[in-house]
């Protein structure tokens, strides 16, 4: 039911870009997202939408995923491109009424469209060959730098894991709740939003509670494993950058390189 | 020098509750394998608490491998001699992979990752659970899920384990698995277990018992002597196991058959060698 999103799932493998130190894996997602939207010709955009197909490629999941995942955004996608194609300038192409479509304006919703598409995909390698543990690891100790300000960055990286330990077993228990208080005769499918809105107190209610007694129990098994923040704290699984890492950062650099010669010569797509 | 030592132990949570624990004293042997009884209320979940420093008692001392559980300094060397597993399997595990709950404990005392490691794998092994390792916990049994929080205690290298009702929630299945591991740890390991339950069956596989009643200790030995007290136990409103109860109702309605049989298999000899008699 609520489980089968597939945007932000981890499908677990052995592929290369499993293997990928996930500091690395993040960092080179923020990178090629900035390179799409800086692409200014086709080129450099054909050449990042490759190299991003071929992230893919080598992730092992199977397109069809991918495929899925943009479902969800494809509106948004639609939304953004139709509404950057009344906002060209040049010469218009034709007119109807007040609408204008200019040639600008057409490039321009079709680059935002893609833009928006490589962006979910390239997203897609990160969290499907990341699993959310390695994940928050990452972000932990990419952050760590922060702790010298007094960030709280391990009690982050901390919650982050729990919450997302907590996801499954509290979606079953609200299937749990809303199956017992279905089974009491309650109508949770029927009626308008705001009933059915209403409907949903007596699921939520009981799921706070139960949680309020999760989180003392845990607290309690925590402290009894001698948790007492993250001071003086040991990792069991050390992150170190291995062969694949050092590949895919050269290969990076490069492309950086000549990514911006060639953005710079070649004229860009979209002449104002 | 007893490795847990209660003395005169006086608890409560707070004004309005009144006293849970009045006045308990005993002593928990290295190696020995006790059972904790007694019905709800009785303050046996308070004793788990009490025996790993997260309860500390209203007056009264707790003293671990000699080491005052009230002092604060010393708390973490409370806790990593002696562990606590509770009793709901979802509630304790900390991480999304199985061997990242069990390396929590570990992670915590700052041992290096070689050494943590080592001890994952094996206390994943003494558990039985090695082939999960990387399997997420809420995809787990019941069984399986207590079996990996056991992990998470002997991956710290405790010396005892206290379990608080860790099969109430779990199907028969998953009570024998915990109860086989139990055992296991105890006699292969020499791992001390204090085992708070309220099943008379899982009792009787315990060296000791001890049974308390309204926060105080009603009686204490090996399971034959406790459970030989079936009018004792009977007055406090508290079973025996089944075994023991079939045959002393079978004599107070007229028989006479000797021993008080603990198990079906014992139970079944003392019958046949009766009626055998004629």
């Amino acid at each position: 039911m609520i489980s089968d999103v597939t945007m932000g799932q981890f499908f677990p493998g052995k592929s290369v870009m499993h293997r990928m130190d996930p500091r690395i894996k993040l960092c080179l997602t923020v990178y090629f997202i900035v390179l799409i939207f800086c692409a200014k010709n086709f080129v450099t955009m054909a050449a990042t939408i490759l190299v991003c197909l071929a992230g893919i490629a080598l992730s092992k999941v199977p397109a069809k995923l991918y495929i899925k995942s943009l479902k969800p955004i494809l509106f948004i996608v639609a939304f953004t491109a139709i509404l950057n194609l009344f906002y060209g300038t040049g010469d218009p192409l034709f007119q109807l009424g007040f609408v204008t479509i200019t040639k600008n304006g057409i490039l321009n919703s079709i680059m935002i469209a893609v833009r928006i598409i490589v962006l979910i995909l390239i997203s897609s390698v990160l969290t499907f060959t990341t699993s959310p543990t390695q994940l928050t690891d990452a972000i932990e100790r990419l952050l760590k730098p922060l702790a010298l300000l007094h960030v709280p960055v391990h009690e982050f990286a901390m919650m982050m894991t729990i919450a997302l330990r907590f996801v499954p077993t509290l979606l079953e228990e609200t299937e749990k709740i809303m199956a017992a208080q279905k089974a009491r005769g309650a109508d949770m499918e029927s009626g308008g939003l705001v009933q059915r809105i209403r409907a949903l107190i007596p699921v939520l209610i009981p799921l706070f509670v139960s949680a309020f007694r999760r989180a003392f129990d845990l607290a309690t098994a925590m402290e009894s494993r001698c948790y007492h923040g993250g001071e003086g704290r040991t990792k069991m699984k050390v992150l170190k950058l291995g062969r694949v890492d050092w590949t895919a950062i050269a290969l990076c650099v490069v492309y950086l390189a000549a990514f911006i010669v060639l953005n710079i010569l070649i004229p860009p797509a979209i002449v104002r | 020098m007893a490795f847990i030592e209660c003395r005169d132990l006086h608890f409560s949570y707070g004004e309005e509750t009144g006293e849970v624990l009045h006045g308990v004293n005993l002593d928990i042997e290295r190696g020995e394998f006790v059972a904790l009884l007694g019905h709800n209320g009785c303050g046996k979940s308070t004793m788990a608490k009490l025996f790993n420093g997260m309860l500390v008692p209203t007056s009264g001392t707790v003293r671990v491998d000699g080491i005052d559980t009230a002092v604060e300094d010393t708390q973490l060397d409370v806790r990593r001699r002696v562990g606590l597993v509770q009793q709901n399997p979802d509630n304790q595990l900390v991480a999304g992979i199985v061997e990242e709950d069990v390396a929590f404990g570990p992670e915590n005392l700052g041992v290096e990752p070689g050494e943590i490691r080592r001890r994952v794998d094996a206390a994943l092994k003494a558990v039985n659970m090695y082939e999960y390792r990387e399997h997420a916990p809420h995809k787990l049994s019941g069984g399986q899920k207590q079996r990996i929080a056991i992990a998470g205690v002997i991956a710290m290298e405790t010396q005892c384990i206290v379990l608080d009702e860790p099969t109430a929630m779990l199907d028969p299945r998953g009570r024998q698995e915990v109860m086989d591991t139990i055992t296991y740890l105890n006699r292969e390991k020499g791992i001390t277990i204090v085992l708070i339950t309220h099943y008379m069956d899982e009792a009787v596989k315990a060296g000791r018992v001890v049974v308390m009643d309204d926060g105080q200790i009603l009686t204490d030995g090996d399971p034959r002597t406790v459970f030989a007290q079936v009018e004792l136990l009977k007055r406090h409103h508290l079973d025996v196991p089944q075994a023991t109860e079939l045959i002393y109702r079978l004599n107070a309605a007229g028989c006479t058959i000797k021993g008080m049989p603990l198990d079906e298999q014992e139970c079944v000899a003392a019958i046949a060698s009766y009626c055998g008699k004629g």
